[in-house]
Parts: C-alpha cells; structure tokens; sequence
C-alpha cells in the first residue's frame, strides 16, 4: 500500500475554513488569473482596461463576456488576443465570466462567440497593441514603424537585442485608454496563431478530474437543496399547484422543507439527507388533465388558432398550379430534450441586501437581472458567475437551478447548493418545441426551382422559469414574438435561388404545453426535414441526380462551397435517388442535405441502412461541412461538427420528449434513450477554411443539414418518405407498409 | 454519527463518518470532496459516478458504502498511481497513457463524462490490453456522452492500446 496522501479536502475542514465568502475558483490552477477588484458589472465596453490587462510578468488576461460550454471558445477567443497583441497563448489567462468582473457580450448562444466575440477581442487588442507600440516608440526615441514585437518583447528593426517588454510598459497599471475600435488589424495571410488548430487549455484538466465543473464548487456554511415536483411538467399555464404536504414524513431524516407558494425543497447538511428527504416528502399535487399527450399534439396544434406572420414574399407563388414538375410535403418534428449529461447545479447565498449565484448560465448578465426580479433586490445587488457544467446545447434547467438555490438560500438564510436530480432536469426541461411543416414547390422541366410555399406552426419560448413561477407565483409567458425562433427564412429555401417564394409562420400560443426554449439549431431539423425532402423529391420526379440539382438551383459560391465538400468527402456518385431498390430486407441509402441557422453554411452527406423487417434504422456514416468564414480554431470546429453529426443521428433516431395528458414521463435515459457509442456512425468533418471573411458561428449550422441528408438518405434506401421523426420503428414499418 | 468505518481509496486507508446505506458517490464526492466520481444519474443509467471496485467498474451512485468496506475502491484521481504499480514505475506521472491519448486527440468537450468513461476504458485495457474497435465500443455502451464525442474517444482509447503500456 503507497503511503502518498489522499487529495481531497472533507466538507468538515472546508467548513473550519470559513470566513471568506468568495470562493471562486477552489480547485482551478493557472486556469483562471486572478480577478481584479471585483465591482458590479458590467465594467465599461468602452475601456481597453475592461478588456486586456497587462502584467509585470509580460504576461496579459484578457477579459472576456462568452461562457466555455465545452466548445473551445475560452481557446479560440485567446487565439484572436495573442494574434494581434503579437504574444504567445503561454502568456495569455482568461478568467471566469462574473457580473463583478467581465464585460457584457451578450450570452453565449446562437454561435455568437466568435461571430460577435471574436472580432471585439481582436479590435481591443490591436488597440492595446498600438497603445503599447506608441509607448514603446516615446520611450525608445524611435519612431514606431521601425518597432516590432515577439512574445511581447518590443525590438528595434536590425537589432536583435530585446529593446522592451509590454510588463515595462504598462505591467499592472491601466492603459486609460478609449476602445475606438479603429485601430488596424494584421493582414489575415500573416496569422500564425488565428486559423491553427491548438489544443484547449481545459482539456488536460478535464481529462485528469481537476476541471472545476460548477457541480464542485462548495461555500462554507453550506447546505444541500433539492426541490420537490411532480415527476414531469404539466401544460406550462398550469404550472405546479401544490395541495398538502406532510413534514413529518422526512422525519427520520436530518432535512428540512423549504415552501414558497407553490415551490417546494428541501434542504440538509449532508447532500445525501437531501437527496433521500426529497425523495420520501409526503406531498399532494393538483394533476388535472391539461396536456393534448403525444397522440394529439399535432392535432390540437393545427386546429389551433394563430397568430400569423408572413416572413418572406417574393413573386408569384401561384405559378405553382402550371408549373412542370410539383411536390407536395408535410412533416413534423417532436419536442426534443436538451438534457445535459449532469443535471444542472447552482450554488447561492443570500442576504438581506445582496446576492451570491454560482451557475451554469450562458448569460450571466441576464441571470443577474431574473435572479434580482425574484429576490426583490437591485441588479447590482446580484453577483452571477458561470461556472461550467455539462454540455447544455441551449436553454436546459440553468435558471430555474440558480432561481431554486436562491429561493432557498434566501429562506433558511445560508448558502445552499442545488443539484437538480435526473428526473428535474428531464422532466422540467425547457423544452425544444414541437412543430409542424406543410410545403409545396414547383420547379421547370429542366430542374429549375419555380415556387416554394411554406407554412410552420409552433409555439414560443418560455419566459418564466418554473421556480419563478411556483415561488413568486409569477404568471406563465412567452417571449416576444419577434425574439423566439420562428420559420427561419435562412434554412427555408434561403440556400438556392427561388423567383417565387412565401414563407407564413402560425404562432400557436403555447401556454396550453410543454414549456419551450431553445434548443441547439433551434426548430432547424425540423424545418429541414420537410424542406430538404420536399426539394428532394423534386429531383426524384425529374429523374435527376439530387446533389446535381441542388448545384443547379444554389443561390451562392458559400453554399456550393459546403455542397460539393461534403458531396466530395463523401465520394459522391451521381445519379437520381432510389434507384437501387430491391427486396433485401436490409437496405442501404445516400442522402444529401442543406441548413444552417442564423449564420454559416453547412452542408451534410448521410449513409444510412435500414432493416425493412424490424424497422430498425443504423446511420453509418454522415459527412458534415461547414464554412464558417475564418475558422479561428480548426480542432475545436472539428469537434462541433462531430458533435452536432452525432447528436443530430440521435435526434432523428431517438430522441422524443413523451407526455400524456397529466405530465411528461421521459423523466430519465430510459425514458429519453440518446445515442450510445455501439451506434455512433462514422464522423468525417469538413471545413470549408476562409481566413479573408468574417468569423462565423460554427457549434449548430451542420445539424440542419444532416437531419436532411438522413431522411432523403431513407428515401434512397427504400422509396419512401418519413414524416416524423425520430425514426423509431414503429414509423419506419408504417411509413414502408 | 455512524461508527468509524473505512476501505482502501485509490491505495490509502480511508476512514469515513457517512452511514452505512450511504451511496458511495455520496461518500467520495461529499463527505471526501473528491471530483472524479460525479453525479450523472443516480440510477446507474449513464456511467458519470463510476469508480473501479477491486478493479470491476461500478456505479458509485447505487453501491452502498456498506458494500465497500474494507475493499479497493479506485477513482479517477488514483488512476496514475494504479499505472504506475502495474506497470512498475518509481514514480506516479501525472497522466495515465489513456488520459494522455485523450489529451493529444483532443476528445473532450465539456468532459463531464470522462470519468466514467476514462474508468471503464482503463478496466478494459486491464482486462484486454489489445481491443479491436468493435471491442471498445461495447465495453463503452453503458457509458453516455451527450456532447457526441465517441468518436474521438474510440480513437483515443485505440491509440492509448496501441502504445502497448509505455508511457506517452
């Protein structure tokens, strides 16, 4: 037996500890720098000192508003500094994003990191970067074209001795100077950091277990909380009404209830008390009947009436009705779950004047302000900082956790720590909503797309998070129209050139189900999956090769860019679909795809087979391209593309949210199965490199695609079409009967 | 408070106050602060809180401590040092060839459950030090990851085999 010490640190000495109350990064080393003096946020936009900060050491921390969800950017967005401050990743630190410290961005979502991220890092670096040449050039005596810099080492041109190091310059003082944005970027045929594939600074931590996730992150003085709900959520409107509950039934257990209106929690000094207090509480919930359950949703949805919107109207759609080749498509698309690998986690203290949260948002700075809102305090009363949990792929349980800690810490008026249980997080998901597509489109007798009308029904976004609503008593709502996603006119037939077009988005008021929100590519699977295989089918009737057609029809080079690079990682063969049909039981496809979201292109080749006996469906293998414009870090866009294929192979083959009338009941992985490594396809990414165009987002604009190419890749197998997904076998065997 | 109680954590004896029918993650990540073994499930669905039992993947989250007892319990924190026992080293490195592997293959995204599957392709490598892919993959199929990055982990795990125990 070794006699090496063990490391760990029991919750007894982390209590003897006590005192200081900011603890922020216990377990982090050289991750994450050391805070400046923290203030309520957010420190001026305008101030290069909200954004660099340069040390003695000739070291620099940069500054930055976008949360590390796994996705590289804490990497990438470093890349950006140290190509225009001319220094080295080594010398660069970034810290934890934090209301009291880092600069509003915006959250992450919608791939905005390096879209709106990435250029604001580099223009405040090049600025510190002319800041410091200049004061480099006063110094030295020498004009400033005759400087230039390594590592952060200022030389004078001819001289190979080291004239100066930015830590002289400025270490540890503030430039005091105005962000202009003006001042001028390196040429992009120059990088040497930006475009070039380097590991993540968080994978080694990551890989040996000392990553400090929120879900280890502990206050001294700290209790365990866990809420108490009915094992799924109800209609949205209905929220949870509470009946009775029996405190005496977790009596025997060293817990305590926590009630707020209609939230209930309990809260223990040791977590596994909480766990079991929580499990055993006696309570009585009100369950009418509110939901249309899966059997009647689309149903209820369509007959349902609508706020509508046209989204987009060009020409003359009625064209349709001479046009020489017509397909008619409707589909549907299920709710779908973002359902993090750990269920969500937040730790909280609150006082009478102030507020503490420690969670995994993707917006601090719009946490700070729902968590004031619910505690009665001022914004700048609230600190909020993210600490990363597991993937979240949008809007999971975040600020209902951070909203559960506070509620109850501000109760029993000591930090508590929540961690959401499986069934919490499944059942109480804000949910990507369901929707329904109806299309018809017309193309010429040479392949020439003529009309394209498209009509989708879903609800909205969510904007009142359970806990606010069952604590507060706070009425369900939805997001303004405008700001939740609707038809999206990108993926919509945005990729090819349409004389005639008409896009109608049905807003169905979605307050009567399950609470909505985004989820990575929001709504786009199932826009492309009417719309790829409506466009498909056209092709089909033609008797032409579908990648072909899409080329003939493409509205741009960026679009034809991803195409023929998935197309030609594929080994595309041309030719009309389904072509090959036989009567083997087991089958196989190729299908081709188009989508992206807000920004980007993706393109996507799906090979798929299919057991016309059993109705099982296996994707082998799917090809993904994306041009983001300036791919910054290639690996990390390798990775996205990876997981997105992979995620987007268990949404169309898996993955359904199931509800009855009284409540949701995928409430854990059994119920809610997802993809496993023994039917993970094969995984080629591409990326379609463009160092002279702005950077993009590129962690969900591949998905759309790849749904696509695997429903046509079905009709390529089998000469039929789905329409619903997930392709369970139930559907594959009604859809070939 | 329970009677003192203790089994052997990653090589050390390790007394414990935590009541007998307390589930070993519990144990590991509350009551010791350990971060290796982490909530997932807690119904022994997705593989986040496993630790290697006398060498036998486990899920922490359902075994009782009373289960534990007196026994080996290895977390991801004592994988080095396991290395280096079996394959003879004077001293622990910081990573195992395994978390080296992931590492260069930059497998990881938000690396939460890498734990668990860092656990139990370790006690594949023990058992099988050669696995073919289709070997990996089912070894690895009671193991969830929702980011999506099995392939870059099917790679690692091959790579981690292929070095034939030598220290990358």
């Amino acid at each position: 037996m070794k006699t090496r010490a063990v490391v760990s640190l029991s919750r007894r000495d982390l209590l003897k500890a006590g005192g200081a109350l900011v603890v922020t990064f216990p377990f982090a080393p050289m991750l994450f720098a050391q805070s400046r003096q923290a203030q309520p946020g957010p420190p001026d936009a305008n101030s290069i000192d909200s954004w660099i900060a340069i040390h003695s050491d000739n070291t620099a921390t940069i500054y930055i508003g976008f949360a590390e969800l796994g996705q590289g950017c804490s990497t990438a967005l470093l890349q950006f500094a140290a190509e225009e401050l001319d220094m080295d990743m080594q010398q660069l630190r970034t810290v934890g994003l934090d209301t009291h410290v880092t600069p509003n961005q915006g959250g992450t979502y919608s791939s905005s990191a390096m879209r709106r991220g990435g250029p604001q890092v580099q223009r405040a670096a090049a600025e510190a970067r002319q800041a410091l040449l200049s004061m480099a050039a006063e110094q030295l005596a020498e004009p400033v074209e005759n400087l230039s810099v390594d590592k952060g080492v200022v030389f004078i041109r001819g001289s190979n001795n080291p004239a100066l190091r930015y830590g002289d310059l400025v270490g540890d003082r503030q430039f005091n100077i105005t962000f202009t944005g003006s001042a001028p970027l390196k040429d992009p045929a120059s990088y040497r950091v930006v475009a070039s594939p380097l590991p993540r600074h968080d994978i080694p931590l990551k890989a040996k277990g000392t990553y400090p996730y929120m879900q280890h992150q502990r206050l001294p003085g700290m209790l365990h909380g866990r809420i108490v709900r009915p094992p799924g959520q109800s209609a949205y409107r209905h929220g949870i009404q509470l009946v009775s509950l029996d405190e005496s039934s977790i009596d025997g257990i060293d817990a305590r209830a926590v009630v707020k209106g209609n939230f209930v929690g309990v809260v223990a000094q040791r977590e596994w008390d909480a766990v079991r207090a929580a499990a055993v509480l006696q309570v009585e919930w009100d369950l009418p009947a509110t939901l249309p359950g899966n059997d009647n949703l689309f149903s209820r949805m369509q007959a349902a009436p609508t706020n509508d919107r046209i989204a987009r109207d060009e020409g003359d759609v009625s064209l349709f009705d001479t046009a020489a080749v017509k397909s008619v498509f409707s589909a549907t698309g299920p709710y779908q779950a973002h359902v993090p690998f750990a269920p969500n986690c937040a730790l909280a203290d609150v006082t009478e004047n102030s507020a503490l949260v420690l969670c995994s948002t993707q917006d601090v700075y719009g946490t700070r302000n729902n968590i004031a809102g619910l505690l009665g305090l001022e914004p700048a009363q609230v600190r909020v900082q993210y600490h990363e949990g597991a993937g979240t792929f949008g809007h999971s349980c975040w600020d209902d956790v951070a909203q559960a800690a506070a509620v109850m810490s501000q109760h029993v008026g000591a930090p508590v720590r929540v961690q959401f249980m499986r069934a919490d997080e499944h059942g109480w998901d804000t949910y990507g909503p369901a929707h329904i597509g109806r299309m018809q489109a017309s193309a010429d007798a040479q392949g020439k797309l003529l009309t394209y009308e498209y009509e989708g029904w879903q609800h909205h976004w969510s904007l009142v998070d359970t806990t606010l609503q069952t604590a507060n008593g706070v009425a369900a709502s939805e997001w303004p129209a405008m700001a939740a996603q609707q038809i999206n006119p990108l993926v919509l037939g945005g990729m090819y050139n349409i004389p005639n077009i008409k896009l109608l988005n049905h807003h169905v008021d979605g307050l009567d189900y399950l609470k909505g929100a985004w989820l990575r590519s929001p709504l786009d699977l199932s826009f492309t999956f009417v719309s790829e295989q409506c466009i498909d089918d056209l092709a089909w009737q033609l008797g032409q090769d579908p990648c072909e057609f899409r080329r003939r029809n493409i509205r741009d080079d960026r679009w034809l860019g991803v195409l023929d690079a998935a197309a030609q990682a594929a080994g595309w063969q041309s030719g009309p679909a389904a072509a090959n049909l036989n009567n083997d039981d087991i089958v196989r496809g190729r299908g081709i795809g188009l989508g992206t979201h807000l920004a980007s292109w993706g393109g996507a080749v799906a090979d798929i087979e299919v057991n016309k006996r059993t109705g099982q469906v296996r994707i082998l293998h799917l090809y993904g391209a994306i041009d983001a414009g300036l791919t910054v870090n290639p690996s990390n866009v390798e990775n996205q593309i990876t997981g997105q294929l992979v995620q987007t192979a268990s949404r169309m083959l898996l993955e359904e949210v199931l509800f009855d009338q009284y409540s949701v009941t995928s409430t854990d992985w059994n119920s809610y199965p997802i993809l496993r490594i023994m039917d993970c396809p094969q995984i080629t990414p591409v990326i379609v490199q463009r160092k002279n165009e702005p950077p993009m987002g590129a962690g969900e604009e591949v998905m759309a695609a790849a749904a696509a190419a695997i429903a046509n890749a079905f009709f390529d197998a089998t000469g039929k079409r789905m329409t619903m997904y997930p392709f369970t076998p139930a559907r594959v065997l009604q859809a070939l009967a | 408070m329970a009677q003192q109680q203790a089994f052997i954590l990653n090589g050390v004896e390790t007394a414990v106050a935590s009541e007998a029918d307390t589930p070993l993650l519990y144990v590991l990540s509350d009551e010791l602060a350990l971060q290796g073994p982490r909530f997932g499930c807690g119904l022994a669905q997705c593989g986040s809180c496993s630790v290697l039992l006398d060498g036998v993947e486990v899920r922490a989250c359902v075994t009782p401590l009373s289960a534990v007892l007196g026994r080996d319990v290895r977390t991801l924190e004592g994988l080095p040092s396991l290395y280096a026992e079996t394959a003879g080293l004077d001293e622990v490195p910081e990573y195992t060839p395994l978390q080296t592997a992931i590492i260069e293959e930059q497998a990881i995204q938000c690396g939460y459950c890498y734990n668990g599957m860092i656990i139990k392709a370790t006690e594949l490598l023990n058992n099988n030090p050669s696995p073919t892919e289709a070997e990996v993959r089912a070894a690895l199929n009671g193991h969830l990851c929702r980011c999506g990055t099995y392939p870059g982990l099917i790679r690692a795990v091959l790579k981690a085999a292929g070095s034939g125990g030598e220290l990358a």
